[in-house]
Order: C-alpha cells, then structure tokens, then sequence
C-alpha cells in the first residue's frame, strides 16, 4: 500500500511557465534594443546602466529584509532586476550616477515595497521612478548625449566614462542636445514650422534610433521587434500596445492631415520618444494594467491619447510617462466596471432568462 | 466578418499536455483477475445512500440486488461478482480524506456465477417509464464523474421535452483514455445505448461530440450511428474543459444554460459515452452496471492500460496488475489531473466514478512553492466560467469571503484551469474548494444559531405556560382552601 | 524669518482645528442604544455564558461599551465575529478569532441514573429522556453551553469534539509558504 497523506487539490499538472521564466523572456525582449542603446551611447551608458539595476536589486534586498523574509528566493524571480532595467532604458544615457541610484530607490521602494511589494502597487515602478526624477532633477534628466558609440575615436574612453557617470559632464554644450521630440517643441515656440524644422533633422538616422535620446528608446525598431516577439511567446497580450500605438496613429494622421505645418506625422510620433518601449514594455505591465481584453483596449487607448494630447499641447516634449501613470490610476476603474460575464448570467451578475420556444 | 460579432462558442480553456497515447493505442483489457474481495460502498452517486438489504453471511450472485435505492434521487448497488458478504461496515471511501463510508464487502468464490437475467427483446416496443425504470434498477449512474443517476435525467427529459441529446465523448482530462477506447471498440453498443436513452426521454435528436484528437473513435462512431439519420455524430476542437457539460451545450447549441438552471430547462440533456454504454447492456442483457473501463496510466505506471474491473476493486490491486513503481508515485489521482482527487493512499475501492487512477511522478506534478500573485491575469483568460480566480482567491486569503461569494465563487466549476496556467503556482482550486466549504459551514452555523433561538424560545414559552399552570394551580388550591374554611366556619356558626 | 513665520502660523492652525475637532467631538456625539438590541439579535440567545458575561444581554452591552471583542461569542464563530465587527465598524483580525472548537455533549449510557436534571437545564431542549430512563442528546440541537455537565452528578455527561465525517469535511486553507513571500 502506497501512503501520501498530503492533501492537495487539482489541478495535478500544470503548464511550464513560472514568474522568473516572464521576467527572463521579457528581458530576452529587451536585450537588442539595450546593446543597442549601450552601443551607441558609450560606456557612460553602460555604468549607469550597471548603478540602475545593481541599486535595484540593492533595494530590493534591502526591502525584504525589512521585512523579516529571506531575501535571495525573491531576489530570483527577476522582478527587481527588471523593473531596474526599464527604468535604466528610460534614463539620458550619460546622467550622473546618483540619477540611476535615486531612481532606483524611489522605483522599489515607493514603487513597489510602499505597496506591498510584486503585484500589490498601484503604479508601474519604472515609471513613476522616470516621472519623479524629471519633475526633481529637470537638468540632469534633460540633458542629452550625442550619438558616440563605443570604440570611436571621439567617444569616451573607459576612464573618460567613469568621469562622466561620477562627477559629471564637463563641456556640456558641444557633447549634448535635445531629442528630435525636444527640438521640434523648442522650434514651435520659435514660430517655426514643421516642414522647415524638419530639414534640420536626419530622417533615415532617427528612424534606425541613431539619434539623441534615452538608453534604450532610440530604436523604435528593434523594440517593436522585441514586443512582437513578447506577444508571439504569449507572455504579453496585443491589445495594450494595439489599442495605443492605432490611437495616436488616428489622431496624429487626423491632426496631420488638418494641418501639416503645426501636428507631427503619425509617423514622427510612432518613431520617436518613448512610444515603442511604453506600448510594449511598460503599459503591458501585469500589475497595473487592466485584466480583461476590454478593459486593455480601453486602458491602451487612454495612453495613446493622453501621450498625443500631451506631446502637442503640453509643456513637456514627451508624455508617455505621465499618460501610462494616469492610466493605471484609472486600471480599478476599469477593472471595476469591465469584467468578464459569467456563464449563464448577464453582465450584471443575473441568471440569464430562460429561453421561451 | 460577422462571426466577430457573434457570441464566442468556446470560452477560456487550456490546451494541457495530452499524456493519452500510452493507453489510446492499446485495447481494453478484459481479463483483469477477479480480486478476492471487492469493497462496494453504499454511496456511489448523487443523492441518498443505498439500504442494503442483504446480511452478512448470505451468499449472493453476479448482479443480485445488495442495496436497494432509496428516495427519489438515488442508485441500487448490486453484487459485481458471486461470493459471500463478509462485513457490512464502515471502510475509508475514496476521496481525498479517506473517512470512512458504508460499504458491504463481498468475498468472491471465484465462479463469477450470473443470477437470471431478463433481457428485453424489443426494449422500442415497450414504453419509455419501461426503460428509464430498468436503467435505474440498473444501478446506472452518469459514468463522466458526475454520477447522478441517469433514470431520474431520463425522467425529467421526458418532463421537460428535451429536443437534442447530447453524447459527451469529448474526454478532455489528459491523460484519461477509456472512453476513446469504448468509443473505438464498442461503437455500436454505445450508439444502441444512445437510442435507447433517445426512446426512455422521448426524444428525436441526439448529438454525439467527440474532440478532434480522437480522429479513430469519430470514424468508429460515425460508421455505427451511420444507419440512424437522427443521431449525429460530430468532431469538436480540443481544448480542456471541453467535455464540462455546460461548455459542450455552449458549442454544440449555441445556447447558455442559466445559472442556477438545469440544462433540460432549455431543452438539452446531456451523457457520457460510458452511461449510454452501460444502458446498452442493461436493457439488451438485463445486466446491470457491475464493472467499468478504468485508465490507468502516469509517469509511475510500466504498463499504462485501460482495463474492465468489477466495482469494488481495491486501487492497490489495479496497480499491483499495472506494475505501478511505489518508490516513483509521487501522487495518487482519482479521474484526471485536472479536476480529480488525490488520494491518501491506495486501500480505497474503486466506484462508478471512477474514470482513470494515475499514479504521477514527482515530474509531472505542478508542485513548487506558492508565490505572490503577479496580476498577470492568465487565471482570467482560460476560465470557462468568465470568472475573475486571482481576485477571488485574493479575498479569501484575507477571509473576505462574502467578496468572494460576490465575485462568483459559486459558479466556480474547480476545473483547474486557472491553477494550471497560474506562473506563480498560486493553487487557486484549492482556495476555492476551501471558500466554498467556509461558506458552507457557515450557513449551516446561522442556521444552527436561528434554530437554536427557535427551541430556545418555545423552551421558555413552555416554562412559562407551567408557571403560569403552577400559579393557577396554587390560586385554585387557595381559594378552594378559603372556600372550605369559609365553609367550616359557617357550619361552626350554624352549630 | 520666513520659515520661521510658516512654521509658527501652520503650527497654530493645526492646534485651531483640532480644539474644533475636539469641541465637535464633545458637542456633537450621537448617542446610541439601539445598538444593544440589534446586537442581542445577532447573538445565539442562548445565555450560555461562555463569553463570560452572565447572558446574551450582558453581552451585547459590553460591546457597545468596548469591554468585549467582537470575537467574544464562542459559538457563534468568526461568521458572527465578522456581522458584530461590521455592525460596530470594529477593524477585526480574523486571525485572531478562534474557530470555535466544536463539542457536543454525550450521554455515556453506562453511569446515566436517568435522573432528569441535564434535561431541565439544557437551554434548547437538546436532550431527550424520561424519568429512570437514560437520556440521550440531539447533537444537532446541543450549542455546547456545558450547563448540563454541571449539574450531572454521575459524570455520565462529557464534552467530545465532532467526528469528522465525509458529510462535514471540508478543504483546508492553502498554507502560505513562510520563506520568500513578498506579500505582506
């Protein structure tokens, strides 16, 4: 006679899927548009990028540990080391050390441990760690690097970089500028308009993300890339990054269209800034994003308009940040009112009527 | 373009592993050896237990009548082979906690000697109550797992004029392959069987649908209901828990059966391929239901097989047959892996429940340690039910039962998807089955506690009516004294 | 100078509107009674005691007053705990109640005198018999009060737990893992 006394319910099998094995394909995801952005800006890049996700894990550590539980068995699920990294991809490449750290600190812990830590916070991490560093350190988060990839003769070196990362840019203004974003706000209010802004600027080489920008956002391309492969695996859903990146090519087309001279192309808007990391990498957040296919649709349509309303009337050049903030306060709400129906009830939660034939 | 807009036919589900191929290939083993004793609970079905009406000591027939069916909703139990009745007692039943239940334990004499039978010739010539009353005196209960007894479904789809039978051949748990089996080489007892359910309900329609993984069990039964233009027999896709009675009606008839509703309310009436099966030689052989096909499979099993066993087979004896590794079983399933029991251990009599016994190794198990839930919102998307599993589960780990209850709790089916797909190994079934048996126990509390003020105050009424009665009594008795005295006094005058 | 005057002036309107608050809190207090009954109400009313209070009345009162937990009613359990706590709005650690262990009485046939004591003060009518007759409990009626077993004067009356049996078993609660759960 065979003897098991532990009670367990089904179901006794299961699908080979687990928390770190998520955190590990999306970072798989995010890896060509990382080496990328690392090549391109240079080994300032590279060591902020090191501080972010080492800071990261740090505070993690740190917050479990608070927390009287051991902290390696959670440490290995990756969340840590992944909401380190976006935020690392969301950063000017060349910022100060203390940037990487700072937001670091503010992402894990008033992020995610304030909360109760993996799946309990209201906001996405990365996020709300970017938010706060622009409106706190505005300088710092605003200024960018030229393109100066590793190896070239005019980058900087090794030695040059743990200068740049540890006591700051010397000689700022021939080294950095602004985003194509940036510039063409700067422009507007110069009363110019858009077809003569954009002979300034290299069309082919911003559209491979051989331009100014944040680490990892430059290539829209290689992020899309990432982000459909995401969906393919079945690790991220279409909706979110559909719904928003079809509303701000809808209104952006419509603008446009309207008038050429003052509203960006949709093209311009797709391919520039956050929106490829934010459709596919951030607003795609389990946690803070809403559960039901709907309520998705809904939630990535809000970002797109919001990031649209924001980058053409606002103050800032970019608002992805803030429209994926605003959104997931709104996820309850969602989540509230769009909910699955159940079997033989109607959306409210009554039986169904039977039918009379 | 249109069907966008349509009500989806299938909702949620899992494509699982299918682990059925080491016993879909192989043919049913008919020569099991008869055990030398056969545990046979008194309770193998929805309703109320069967009354035994034979002692221990008596020496019974293949097939005679044990225990008689008692009240409306109930199942006799008969004798799976002739021998001798040892005890009739209390004996671990099988379900998860192993607690005993009432079974009668029969000694077999080896003979397996039949009592007579009664076949019926022409079963179309006689009338419906005919044959829903010997498939109940059959003892045939519905063999998918639900065991409710078929001749109360066959009463009330005469009731509830049901216009299409559906025969659930769909067989979505992994691993399971007896009813592919029956289906492959039994196709045209099943299909008589199904006519015969067609006549007992007075119905005209039957569907049989099979998953499309099944493609020789559609041939077999396609070929079988052939001749008969009323039965149909169709292929649907597989996709776990297609075989859940009222996903099948989703897909098949498009119609929802209401929650809190009965499906023959709407017209449709559902049963398993083995339930028609055991019609089929109740009302041709006037055999009642003895025996079953039984898959036995998993990681630990050598020789994975689907066998015909008499009910009361212990589990040990099937494994002691399969060559079952001990030192490999690292879980004992009663059904499938998604929505059966795991057992305790393996003296426990198989029932008329009982599709499949595996026996998982430590590999096939989804046994790691429960982590937070990351929202991730699978749990969402495969349940069947539309229901929210994270957010239930969520409440009840913080006792918010009542929330839970709001958020669908009781139309959860435990069908285990959302525990298979969950990442964080959350074991979201469980948390369920826990909640539901909380709110359970606790309606039963209140009603306790309402009864309890009841007896509570009739008590007090009661005392109350006897002081009141002393009271009265002791004002009679005084006053007949005040009388008497009055009396005495008068005459003492007079005197 | 500034900071200085910012702290003195914000310092002085937080003590301005907690005097208020306090005032209102004196002033304004809703005085309430008719809690008591719907409480009553909500309690077995069987007077059994095992709160400590000498009745369901009692009882009640001390919850109004704060003397008592929620989770004072044994027999009621952490259902009823949670109805006194919602009426109350008390915050209630669930953790804390104790699922009541249950008991029933048993009449142990073998020292039972059939005296008729036990029947006589069993609040719910619980137990059966007669006169010289050996009595027995309706264990479905029986709220585990234990006044019978005060007054047996043979002892015959014991407390035992429920038999767990297939009817009333139920599932576990799913056991946290104690290590690495972020989930606080």
């Amino acid at each position: 006679m065979i003897i098991h006394l532990k009670t367990v319910s089904g179901a006794h099998v299961g699908a080979q899927i687990s928390v770190s094995n998520i955190m590990r394909q999306v970072m798989l995801a995010l890896l060509p548009a990382t080496v990328f952005g690392l090549f391109i800006f240079g080994w300032p890049a590279f060591n902020l990028f090191i501080i972010t996700v080492g800071s990261a894990i740090f505070f993690e550590a740190f917050c479990i540990k608070l927390g009287g539980k051991l902290a390696k068995p959670v440490l290995m699920d990756g969340s840590a080391l992944l909401t380190g990294w976006l935020l690392a991809m969301t950063l000017p490449p060349w910022a100060p050390w203390w940037i990487g750290v700072t937001g670091s600190g503010l992402a894990i812990i008033l992020g995610k441990h304030v909360y109760g830590g993996l799946g309990q916070n209201l906001f996405n991490p990365a996020m709300l760690a970017r938010v706060a560093l622009l409106i706190s350190f505005p300088i710092e988060m605003t200024t960018w690097a030229n393109v100066s990839p590793l190896f070239f003769s005019q980058s900087p070196g090794l030695s040059d970089s743990w200068h740049i990362t540890f006591t700051g840019l010397e000689n700022v203004d021939a080294r950095t500028g602004a985003t194509t974003l940036g510039f063409i706000k700067t422009e507007f209010s110069q009363n110019r308009l858009l077809p003569d802004i954009l002979k300034d600027l290299s069309g082919f080489l911003s559209f491979i993300g051989w331009t100014r920008g944040s680490m990892g956002e430059t290539s829209s391309l290689l992020l899309f890339a990432g982000g459909v492969w995401l969906i393919r695996q079945g690790i991220i859903q279409w909706h979110i990054p559909a719904s928003l990146l079809l509303t701000v090519t809808i209104l952006a087309s419509l603008f446009h269209l309207i008038d050429g001279q003052h509203y960006l192309s949709p093209l311009l808007h797709l391919n520039s800034g956050a929106m490829m990391c934010v459709a596919f990498f951030i607003a795609t957040d389990y946690v803070t994003s809403p559960n039901t296919a709907t309520g998705q649709l809904v939630f990535g349509a809000g970002c797109g308009l919001l990031i649209f309303v924001i980058r053409t009337w606002g103050a800032y050049p970019e608002g992805a940040g803030f429209a994926v903030l605003l959104m997931n306060a709104a996820t309850p709400l969602i989540d509230h009112y769009i909910r699955p129906r159940i079997y033989g009830r109607d959306r409210k939660g009554k039986p169904l009527e039977i039918p009379k034939t | 373009m249109l069907s966008l807009f349509k009500k989806p036919r299938i909702v949620g589900g899992v494509h699982a592993e299918p682990h059925k191929s080491a016993t879909a290939t192989k043919a049913i083993i008919t020569h099991f050896p008869l055990p030398k004793k056969l545990y046979i609970p008194l309770q193998q079905h929805v309703g109320k237990p069967a009354e035994p009406l034979i002692r221990v000591g008596d020496h019974v027939l293949k097939g005679q009548l044990l225990a008689y069916s008692q009240g409306v909703i109930s199942a006799p139990v008969h004798a799976p082979s002739s021998g001798l009745i040892l005890d009739v007692n209390d004996y671990p039943a099988p379900h998860p906690s192993a607690l005993p239940i009432r079974m009668i334990v029969l000694e077999t004499d080896g003979k397996d000697e039949w009592i007579t039978t009664q076949p019926m010739d022409d079963p179309f010539q006689s009338s419906a109550e005919i044959i829903s009353l010997r498939v109940g005196a059959a003892g045939i209960v519905g063999l998918g797992g639900a065991t409710f007894p078929t001749a109360v479904k066959l009463n009330m789809g005469r009731e509830n004029h049901i216009d299409t039978l559906i025969i659930n051949g769909a067989e979505c748990e992994p691993y399971l392959s007896c009813d592919d089996r029956l289906m492959q080489e039994r196709a045209d007892q099943i299909i008589d069987g199904v006519r015969l359910m067609l006549h007992g309900m007075e119905t005209d329609n039957a569907v049989v649908a099979i998953e499309d993984n099944k493609p020789q069990a559609f041939l077999a039964m396609h070929t079988a209901a052939l001749p008969y233009s009323f039965i149909k027999v169709i292929q649907i896709p597989t996709r776990y828990p297609m075989g859940w009675d009222r996903q099948l009606i989703r897909y098949v008839t498009g119609k929802e059966v209401p929650a809190g509703c009965r499906s023959s309310e709407i017209g449709v009436t559902i049963h398993n391929v083995g339930t028609a099966h055991a019609v089929h030689h109740a009302i041709r052989y006037g055999r009642p239901l003895l025996g079953r096909v039984i898959t036995v499979a998993g990681g630990a099993v050598k020789k994975p097989m689907n066998v015909e066993v008499p009910l009361g087979t212990l589990i040990s004896e099937l494994f002691d047959f399969c060559g079952v590794e001990i030192e490999k079983t690292a879980r004992i399933v009663m059904g499938g892996p998604m929505m059966g029991e795991s057992l305790p251990h393996t003296g426990l009599p198989t029932v008329k429940a009982t599709s499949g016994i595996l026996a998982l190794t430590q590999d096939e198990l989804k046994d790691t340690e429960e982590q937070p839930c990351i929202r991730c919102a699978s749990c969402l998307s495969v349940c069947p039910a539309g229901l929210r599993p994270f957010d239930m589960a969520n409440n009840i780990r913080i006792n918010q039962l009542d929330a839970a209850v709001d958020l669908g709790l009781k139309d959860c089916i435990s069908c285990g998807c959302c525990s298979y797909v969950c990442p964080s190994n959350i074991p979201l079934v469980q948390y369920f089955k826990y909640a539901s048996g909380e709110v359970m126990a606790r309606q039963q509390a209140q009603h306790k506690a309402e009864q309890t003020r009841r007896l509570m105050e009739s008590r007090n009424a009661r005392m109350e009516r006897i002081a009141q009665q002393q009271r009265d009594e002791e004002i009679a008795r005084l006053a007949a004294k005040a009388e008497r005295e009055k009396l005495k006094s008068e005459q003492e005058t007079v005197a | 100078m500034y900071v200085l005057s910012a702290i003195v002036s914000l310092t002085l309107l937080g003590l301005f509107l907690g005097f208020l608050l306090g005032i209102a809190g004196k002033f304004l207090k809703v005085e309430s009674s008719p809690i008591i009954d719907e409480l009553e109400s909500l309690l077995p009313g069987s007077q059994c005691g095992q709160c400590g209070f000498p009745g369901c009345r009692p009882a009640a009162e001390a919850l109004v007053e704060g003397k008592a937990s929620a989770s004072l009613c044994p027999p009621g359990g952490s259902a009823l705990a949670e109805q006194i706590a919602a009426l109350l709005g008390l915050e209630l650690d669930l953790s804390t109640v104790k699922e009541p262990e249950l008991l029933v009485a048993r009449v142990s046939e073998a020292t039972c005198t059939g005296c008729t004591r036990c029947f006589k003060v069993c609040p719910t009518d619980a137990i059966v018999g007669a006169p010289k007759q050996i009595h027995a409990v309706v264990a479905d009626a029986c709220i585990a009060c234990k006044k019978c077993v005060d007054v047996c004067p043979t002892e015959c009356l014991q407390m035992h737990p429920i038999e767990v049996t297939l009817r009333n078993w139920r599932w576990h609660k799913p056991v946290l893992p104690e290590a690495g759960n972020a989930v606080c």
